[in-house]
């Protein structure tokens, strides 16, 4: 995917859908926040992305400007510390597609993101906070590609399975961290709300990919065999 | 004179909290900024910075900050601005009294009235 134009294209195709599919999951995070937050989480991030399209709709420069303006729109219309977590990181971490999107970049896209957001938050892994989805996602992309030399698709599939795995480590925890550590003990059982968007948009970008980069990997698949977002897919009805 | 930013959840806790903290110091440059774009509760980048830019007459600001989310939106505020911004750690209330005082005096610089405002955390309340 090394053309300009197909990136931004594919870009747009992210965004839109992880805008779908936050409207449509707008209830549900709101669900999850009102049991150990302030119960605006679906709302906000629904609202953010709506902000997203308005701002990047007919952008065609470099991948790294749209990624900014991603950034830019999610931190003026997402409130709650979701807006300055998750804007504030992608606008820091848009620095690394400089030079456009490819496995490399996106590897370096993905540690600046986690860096800033654990440098903003202050969150460690196992305080109930979207920590405990973007770490292991992260280890996992990094490792994928740069260790286990994974296509990118398939790296980006295993993502976001260790996303679900850290999304259901939350349930069973106690917040330390964030508004749900005033709770105390009664946060226990419930899902965090920030992993859980956490993990709908990587599911998201996931079906984005399959969609541009299908191309590249059908030679090392069976064509038999079901497609890794139909896995995805099937996982999150059950 | 060194302004000051009351950064809260509520719109009407940081304008009550400024209305306070001018009844101590009835010259201070203080402003509110507090809620979301749209009214509700929450914090908002947008807001801040523009009380940074209305509070700075090029002497530096000091926010006063209440909650999670209105420390980061804070910090995003503070590195995006031109101004010399510091955010203090304290109780907002108290800080922004401290605070308030600390400002309209005629040796005030930025780093006394964060001083002044990060002494708040020591208080008590009960004896």
């Amino acid at each position: 995917m090394a053309d300009t134009d197909v990136q931004v294209e594919a870009l747009h195709a992210a965004l839109a859908n992880v805008a779908d599919r936050l409207a449509a999951e707008k209830t549900y995070l709101t669900e999850l926040d009102s049991a150990i937050g302030d119960a605006d989480h679906g709302a906000n991030m629904n609202r953010g992305f709506q902000t997203v399209l308005e701002k990047t709709e007919g952008m065609d420069g470099e991948p790294a400007e749209i990624v900014k303006a991603v950034g830019m729109a999610i931190v003026s219309e997402v409130g709650g510390a979701a807006g300055p977590l998750y804007g504030g990181s992608i606008l820091t971490a848009s620095q690394e597609l400089d030079e456009g999107i490819t496995a490399e970049t996106s590897v370096a896209f993905a540690e600046a993101y986690l860096e800033k957001l654990q440098d903003r938050g202050g969150a460690q892994i196992g305080q109930k906070t979207m920590v405990d989805a973007v770490t292991p996602a992260v280890h996992t992309y990094k490792k994928s590609i740069e260790e286990d030399d994974l296509p990118p698709l398939e790296a980006l599939a295993k993502t976001v399975d260790a996303a679900e795995r850290g999304v259901n480590f939350t349930v069973p925890i106690r917040a330390t961290k964030g508004r749900a550590s005033y709770l105390g003990w009664r946060s226990v059982g419930h899902r965090d709300p920030g992993a859980t968007s956490t993990l709908i948009i990587l599911e998201e970008l996931l079906e984005t990919a399959t969609e541009y980069l299908d191309g590249e990997e059908a030679l090392d698949r069976d064509a038999t065999s079901p497609t890794v977002p139909d896995d995805g897919d099937d996982a999150e009805e059950a | 004179m060194v302004g000051l930013v009351v950064v809260s959840h509520s719109a009407k806790a940081a304008e009550g909290i400024c209305e306070v903290a001018a009844q101590m110091a009835t010259d201070a440059n203080i402003e509110p900024a507090g809620g979301e774009g749209d009214g509700g509760l929450g914090t908002s980048v947008d807001r801040i910075s523009a009380a940074i830019d209305a509070a700075d007459d090029g002497d530096g600001v000091v926010l006063l900050v209440d909650l999670g989310s209105a420390v980061m939106n804070a910090e995003l505020a503070v590195e995006t601005s031109d101004a010399d911004v510091r955010i203090a750690d304290a109780p907002v209330l108290e800080a922004a009294v401290n605070a308030a005082v600390e400002a309209t005096s005629k040796k005030a610089t930025l780093d006394s009235v964060v001083a002044a405002a990060e002494e708040a955390r020591d208080y008590r309340k009960l004896n």
